[in-house]
């Protein structure tokens, strides 16, 4: 019953998304604006229904249903609970159905909260996340249903993908999701503003909020899925430019151009068509990052669920949504207003900097993440691009771009004069120089990437601060703190990406039972390998110490796993953290000799990446809760005028 | 601005499907299917890996009745685990075939006097070459031969308690 349920919860759900467009539709062309009254509990009802539809299915997962075909394949009764759960979205219909429940949601949270907008701007909005809902709502209902009943029932399912049996699944998707799909808010938000004609610093006050929100989200998304694939996949690497990761880097890149794009909006009524653009291009990527994934168009070692009918689908609703966003913004934007202009050494300048910057490498990204498609299209060749093309490429740019960050919040709006810029941008400067300075005369073989970037990182560590001198700490507003730890966390993950590149050191070695080896400060030995037997693999186990020169020791143990049902094996890397790096222990195959290959290394700052990531997140949340603050305040301060005019 | 330029995002957009689209359309193989399903087994000589045990050529094969032909090393865990089922295959009348992969004779002496000898024949594949040559590319690997020494069933992996029934049934219907 639960399965059917479900599956009326979706089917009512997808009417009231009709519903919401056909109220905006009508309400709009007859002119009835009495009609407007509803859309807002309508949003709400439909979220209400599609969230309980996808708590229906997780029900479903935790109770092992095996009259439902989606848990008989992506589930298994002896599973823990919490792959139990996580089971429900690491499948393709689960997904989309998580996918359309966080667009639902998106909905809803409109619904509820959006106060600012004006109504005619709202009405479409919400008519905007309607129409995009109803496209994912027939794509579940028509092509992926995820309640459909299996017949027979068997005795038991077939498990998950060995390597999505990781806490680090339980979390990244939702994550990711709330991110990618949050990005629809902005999407909508444009659309509405185009049809209305209603661009300016109101409409960009309204949007910030909702587009940092998803940004947090895909931060945290991103930061995770990097050390989900650091550590599960055992290759010792924290990118891999692949293109599943491509299509979760690209919706962030938009999304960053699109928050300080949206800033200029807001503040100097500027940089308009753009920013409807790039609140379009967000969550286009997002959605076109989805249809990479779940088509199996371009090989990846993240294809876990490809059917390529279901392909054309996704790329169908694409057309519909991109393209219609894309024509509409060119017929109505060149109606748009242009917005006030501003000197080329001003706050909005280096914004714009920051934006073409972000752009140029989200365009080489997008690039690069196709270009084997159209060769295979015209030679029939089979092509991968790899990630010296994308490190050589973006590296520079990067670079460019985070120097642009730290000088930015330093510069004044409207106009600045250079000398003064220079004056206040002196001892980051200085010490950029200086580091610089100090890694050439006492590094070796450091590549020219790391090296320029360690340098800046030691500049902008204290040039994000900056925005705070000579200021009353107190009454800096939240935002600001959001900015500068964000941008603190961008010079901290640059650290550690510099550091694990240039001063990694790694050891191969054919070790038998008590042979030793040394890895920088650590004495790692192998005393024995021994079989394991889990619920549903086995294993071969090594039993390593690894002594630090001060003679603490730390016993680890990293894994052979063989899943014998979906004939795969993962290794289970090791790793000890300590505060200035990372020993990383991976257990490769036997020799006829009886010896082990024993992979190590030892990383340096390694964790700074991610930590990196956690605080530009955080410096998002801060950002957005001031924002929000700041909205509330001022509606407060409005009403209460009004109160005694 | 220029009013085409605002254009342009769509055209860049109606690149991109194009080029997806035309992707789509073509036909992808996402599956291997083993390859040697259905074809007879290719042409071997392995020398005996034991001396308790005779040698194994491709004709041994085919003689007229269903055989097994199991891909093992003393080396490999998942081969432990499946030992009992191998014997349990044994028990029910199987003529099983061994080949050891990249083993020694001693290592391999001491792996089947520890864990049970179900094999009738045992071959020594010390470069995995006649391995490579059935389609197999670890171990163990269980392959099913029908009297005329076509191969009808390639088993990847250990063969666990739950797989006996099946396989005994691929192998009487092989007869």
């Amino acid at each position: 019953m639960i399965a059917e349920a479900g599956l009326i919860a979706l089917w009512l759900a997808a009417a009231l998304a009709l519903l919401q467009l056909a109220l905006c539709v009508i309400g709009l062309t007859k002119g009835q604006d009495k009609l407007f009254a509803a859309i807002r509990p309508v949003a709400i009802a439909q979220g209400v229904l599609v969230t309980l539809s996808f708590l229906l299915l997780v029900l479903l997962f935790i109770r092992s249903d095996m009259s439902v075909n989606l848990v008989v394949a992506n589930s298994a009764s002896m599973k823990p609970l919490i792959y139990k759960i996580s089971g429900t979205w690491g499948n393709h219909e689960g997904s989309m159905l998580l996918w359309v429940a966080i667009m639902g949601i998106a909905g809803a949270a409109i619904g509820l909260f959006e106060r600012s907008l004006k109504q005619r701007t709202l009405v479409t909005t919400l008519a905007a996340q309607a129409f995009i809902s109803i496209g994912f709502y027939a794509f579940l209902l028509i092509a992926s249903n995820p309640f459909e009943r299996a017949f027979p029932v068997p005795e038991d399912g077939r498990g998950l993908n060995p390597l999505l049996q990781d806490v680090g699944l339980a979390l990244h998707p939702p994550t990711l999701y709330l991110g990618y799909v949050g990005l629809s808010i902005a999407f909508s938000f444009a659309v509405g503003a185009m049809i209305n004609r209603d661009v300016g610093p109101d409409f960009a006050k309204a949007m910030r909020p909702w587009v940092l929100g998803a940004w947090v989200f895909l931060t945290l998304g991103i930061t995770a899925g990097s050390y989900w694939a650091y550590y599960e996949l055992g290759w010792g690497g924290w990118w891999f430019w692949d293109p599943v990761e491509n299509a979760s880097l690209m919706p962030w890149l938009a999304a960053t151009a699109l928050l300080h794009s949206v800033t200029v909006l807001a503040t100097r009524d500027g940089l308009r068509a753009w920013t409807l653009m790039l609140a379009v291009v967000a969550f286009s990527m997002s959605m076109i990052g989805t249809f990479l994934v779940r088509s199996g168009v371009l090989t990846s070692v993240h294809a876990f669920a490809v059917d390529p009918e279901r392909g054309s689908f996704i790329l169908a609703l694409l057309a519909i949504y991109i393209g219609g966003a894309m024509a509409l913004f060119a017929l109505r934007v060149g109606t748009v207003k242009e917005g006030s202009q501003f000197e080329p050494v001003s706050r909005e300048a280096s914004l714009v900097a920051n934006n073409l910057l972000l752009s140029a490498i989200l365009g080489i990204v997008f690039i690069g993440t196709l270009y084997p498609l159209v060769v295979e299209g015209f030679t029939g060749e089979m092509i991968s691009v790899g990630a010296p093309y994308f490190n050589l490429a973006t590296g520079p740019i990067a670079l460019i771009l985070v120097a642009v960050m730290a000088i930015g919040p330093l510069l004044r709006w409207r106009r600045d004069k250079a000398m003064l810029v220079l004056n206040r941008v002196s001892i980051p400067v200085f010490l950029t120089a200086a580091t610089l300075f100090a890694l050439v005369l006492f590094t070796t073989s450091m590549s020219a990437l790391s090296l320029v970037g360690l340098a800046l990182a030691a500049g902008i560590a204290v040039a994000s601060f900056a925005p705070l001198w000579k200021r009353n700490l107190r009454r800096t507003p939240m935002h600001t703190y959001g900015m500068i730890i964000a941008h603190f966390g961008v010079a901290v993950a640059l650290v550690g990406m510099a550091s694990e590149s240039s001063f990694t050191e790694e050891k191969l070695v054919a070790a038998k039972p008590g042979d030793e080896l040394m890895v920088n400060d650590w004495k790692v030995k192998l005393h024995a390998i021994e079989p394991m037997a889990g619920p549903n693999w086995t294993a071969l186990e090594a039993r390593v110490t690894a002594q630090y020169a001060n003679g603490t020791t730390y016993e680890i143990a990293p894994q052979n796993r063989m899943f014998p049902s979906a004939q795969t094996q993962t290794s289970e890397a090791a790793l000890l953290t300590r505060w200035n790096g990372q020993l990383y222990v991976v257990l490769g195959d036997s020799d006829e000799q009886g010896r082990w290959q024993l992979r190590v290394w030892w990383k340096p700052f390694v964790t700074l990446i991610w930590f990196g990531g956690v605080l530009i997140a955080l410096g998002g949340l801060l950002a957005m809760i001031g924002r929000l603050r700041r909205a509330v305040r001022q509606r407060r301060q409005r009403a209460y005028a009004e109160e005694w005019l | 601005m220029n009013r085409w330029l605002l254009w342009v995002p769509l055209g860049l957009f109606a690149a991109f499907f194009a080029v997806v689209a035309a992707g789509l359309m073509r036909p992808k193989d996402n599956i291997i299917e083993s390859k040697m399903v259905g074809k007879p087994i290719p042409e071997f000589t392995l020398p005996a890996a034991i001396e308790q045990r005779p040698a194994l050529t491709s004709a041994d094969l085919a003689t007229g009745e269903p055989q097994m032909l199991n891909i093992f090393a003393s080396w490999c865990v998942p081969c432990i685990a499946e030992a009992p089922q191998l014997l349990a295959l044994e028990q029910a009348g199987v003529k099983i075939n061994g080949i050891a992969s990249r083993d020694t004779p001693q290592d391999i002496a001491n792996f089947l006097s520890r864990w049970g000898n179900p094999y009738v024949r045992i071959g020594t594949d010390v470069r995995s070459i006649v391995q490579l040559e059935l389609g197999s590319s670890g171990v163990p690997e269980t392959f099913i031969i029908d009297s005329k020494g076509v191969i009808v069933h390639q088993h990847v992996g250990d063969i666990r308690k739950e797989d006996v029934a099946e396989l005994l049934k691929i192998w009487r219907e092989a007869g």
